[in-house]
């Protein structure tokens, strides 16, 4: 990563005597996709509004480019922001919602037509300038709030839950083109949300905040295959915990038997004693009739089936454990899906597995 | 006709038919009374029913009744910009600087010169204005003046405070209704595009705020400038208005046709001037949106509004020698009608509400 453009160094808020941020301390680099991820009342938006300006942080430092912002109010900084709400100006036209910011531009009449034009075509409503803002649908006012926000060519964007609002279909489009987007203006963007699909597909990195705290910074694929602590892997994606004994480099799994810990992920270095044994439902297999198994297989019954056309999620009942564990199959042709209560043999590989001490 | 109406309907007859039986006895029929008589003529103690526009004529014709009229108009003017001007920073107050579950207490606390009869709190302001009073006696001793202040009792100014005063509460509360509206993050937005506190006011709030801000100028100039106790008790003789007149004529001379006469000429002026504000107000808007706002929309709806009110301004001071004093009211009504009737058929309904 080149220069940081945004530091934060033990990043305190209290509200009163609520500790709404604790300690935060992370960098984003220049034109970086970052995301703050975690569940409502995780201090997230807090944390985006403290960079926006529109929270005065307790203690510590947040600097833009090198330069502490204490102090320095909202329309000073170098940020702008896509609010939830979107905060379009109902009294106001499209095209004049997306000039708001341009008034100290010391741009002419026709540059600003032509800036508004090319702000509005750049998030595809190029058609829509003269309509009153009141009369959009809510994927055209996040549009809008948009080309508002980057007509001013910030070097950061915020956005606050942008997605939320979204049915799914269009969310998913949206996601997709925000991604486009910031590639197209190489500036960065901060996004907070609580989706971790969303934050998974868009960012280049994120920050998992449970209570004011970052709680891991790394990049969605080693959120997702290296998780930190249990509570991450708990809040993204699916993961099966299993009871699990550590002691002298082996792993006792219950259901499924020993492991060398060495094959295995220990994101602390080292563990011993009971622990929970981690394993994402796409790295378990269900083995057809017939199929050769291999040495690491365990048998049950089908618990329960939940179809989603692409996918088979499978609830299976392994002996020794008390809990099903979760399964997924891709639905390829000449795989059937199975009916509950079928007997069902499933293959794991300790490579797969993250161990947590309990 | 029985089953022309859903059940719907229906209800919604039943539930409103006691007020509307109340409005029709108490308010329609006093109303065609009063418009019959204006066609009417005293006869010493008998009234002469055959119809006549001659009060019409003296009506619109006797520099008396015009005055009167126009000092109306003004101090109700007057009254409503007072009114507001003072409403919106309390409203503010009360919308932005309030903690949410103290708002309830604050528009309670509003309410409470209610508590007091209207006529003594006129009394405590003659009071209060009077000669000796608390007002000039605390300017003496200060030093700031050195007799009392003479123009602050018995004549329009007078009329003006009072007026005000008693008006405040609904002023402040359509104010506050719409600043109660206004989404909290859209002031946010307009400070991270970039503009201070003072801009955001007036590209953001203020606007916004309009409606409720038209609200409380209809709310407070309509009842004004029918005001009869109040400049009959603190008005003296420079602040006389419309209605000291009517009772006048009515009660004192016992000419109910003319009192008659002069309630419909007073209703019909303030309606047609509120219709011609309130629809020029929607055509200067548009005029403004035309050139995409701004300070060049400002200045365009400036220079509309100048010509529209230089165009009447011209017709009142100088018409009567063309078209004499009662041609120069109607082609004035004709003028203001026309222009309002032409602006609601042909703009849309804009923001604010108008």
């Amino acid at each position: 990563m080149s220069e940081p453009l945004i530091a934060m160094r033990d990043v305190n808020k209290y509200y009163g005597e609520y500790h709404a941020l604790r300690g935060i301390t992370a960098e984003i680099g220049a034109g970086e996709f970052f995301s703050l991820l975690g569940p409502s009342g995780c201090g997230k938006t807090t944390l985006l509004r403290a960079i926006a300006g529109f929270e005065e942080i307790s203690s510590g430092v947040i600097s833009l480019l090198g330069k502490d912002m204490a102090g320095v109010p909202p329309n000073q900084r170098p940020t702008n922001m896509v609010f939830q709400s979107y905060a379009i100006f109902p009294h106001l036209s499209v095209k004049q919602n997306v000039g708001f910011g341009l008034r100290k531009s010391g741009m002419g009449v026709a540059e600003k037509t032509r800036a508004i034009g090319e702000a509005l075509e750049m998030v595809g409503l190029g058609h829509l300038g003269g309509r009153a803002a009141h009369a959009l649908s809510g994927g055209q006012r996040q549009r809008v709030a948009l080309a508002r926000a980057l007509i001013l060519k910030p070097k950061v964007l915020l956005l606050d839950e942008p997605l939320s609002a979204l049915d799914r279909k269009m969310r998913e489009d949206m996601q997709v083109e925000l991604m486009k987007l910031q590639r197209e203006v190489g500036i960065t963007f901060v996004l907070v949300t609580h989706d971790q699909e969303e934050a998974l597909v868009m960012s280049d990195r994120i920050a998992v905040m449970f209570e004011g705290e970052i709680a891991q910074l790394a990049d969605p694929e080693v959120l997702y295959r290296r998780p930190a602590t249990k509570r991450v892997a708990d809040f993204i994606g699916v993961m099966n915990f299993l009871p699990g004994q550590a002691a002298d480099g082996t792993l006792e799994v219950a259901g499924l038997g020993q492991v060398d810990l060495d094959g295995t992920f220990v994101p602390d270095g080292s563990v011993s004693g009971a622990c929970s044994v981690g394993l994402r439902p796409e790295t378990l297999t269900l083995l057809a009739d017939g199929e050769a198994g291999s040495a690491r297989e365990a048998s049950g019954v089908i618990d329960e089936v939940v179809y989603y056309g692409d996918m088979t999620y499978y609830d299976v009942r392994l002996e020794g454990l008390p809990e099903p564990v979760r399964l997924s199959m891709r639905n390829i042709v000449g795989r059937d899906v199975l009916d509950v209560g079928a007997p069902a043999r499933v293959a794991w590989d300790p490579r797969a597995m993250v161990v947590f001490p309990d | 006709m029985a089953q022309g109406l859903s059940r719907e309907a229906k209800q919604g007859l039943t539930i409103v038919s006691p007020a509307l039986i109340f409005a029709l006895l108490l308010l329609a029929v006093p109303l065609l009374t009063i418009i019959l008589f204006s066609f009417w003529t005293q006869n010493f103690l008998t009234i002469d029913r055959t119809f006549t526009l001659e009060n019409y004529s003296e009506a619109l014709t006797d520099p008396l009744y015009r005055a009167l009229m126009m000092r109306s108009l003004r101090i109700s003017a007057s009254v409503t910009a007072v009114t507001v001007v003072t409403a919106f920073p309390i409203a503010y107050f009360i919308s932005f600087y309030v903690r949410p579950e103290k708002k309830a207490l604050w528009l309670f606390l509003i309410t409470i010169p209610f508590w007091t009869s209207y006529l003594i709190r006129i009394f405590l302001w003659r009071v209060i204005l009077a000669y000796d009073g608390p007002v000039n006696g605390t300017l003496l001793e200060l030093g700031i003046i050195e007799e009392p202040l003479s123009w602050i009792l018995y004549n329009a100014n007078a009329v003006v405070i009072t007026l005000a005063h008693a008006f405040a509460p609904f002023a402040i509360l359509p104010i506050f209704v719409s600043l109660e509206k206004i989404d909290r993050s859209l002031l946010e937005a307009a400070k991270d595009l970039g503009e201070g506190a003072v801009m955001t006011f007036f590209r953001v709030t203020l606007p916004l705020a309009m409606p409720g801000v038209l609200a409380a100028v209809l709310i407070v100039f309509i009842p004004t400038v029918g005001d009869y106790v109040t400049p009959r008790l603190v008005g003296g003789s420079g602040g006389t208005m419309i209605a000291n007149m009517i009772y006048v004529q009515i009660f004192d001379l016992s000419n109910r046709p003319m009192g008659a006469t002069l309630a419909v000429v007073a209703m019909l002026t303030v309606t047609i001037t509120l219709a011609w504000a309130i629809l020029h107000m929607r055509f200067w808007v548009h005029l403004s949106d035309r050139v995409g706002g701004g300070v060049a929309g400002l200045a365009l709806a400036g220079v509309a509004a100048a010509v529209d009110i230089g165009i009447l301004w011209w017709l009142f001071n100088k018409g009567d020698a063309w078209f004499g004093p009662a041609g120069t009211l109607g082609i004035m009504a004709a003028i203001m009608v026309f222009g309002a009737v032409s602006i609601a058929v042909l703009l849309p309904k804009g923001r604010w509400g108008i």
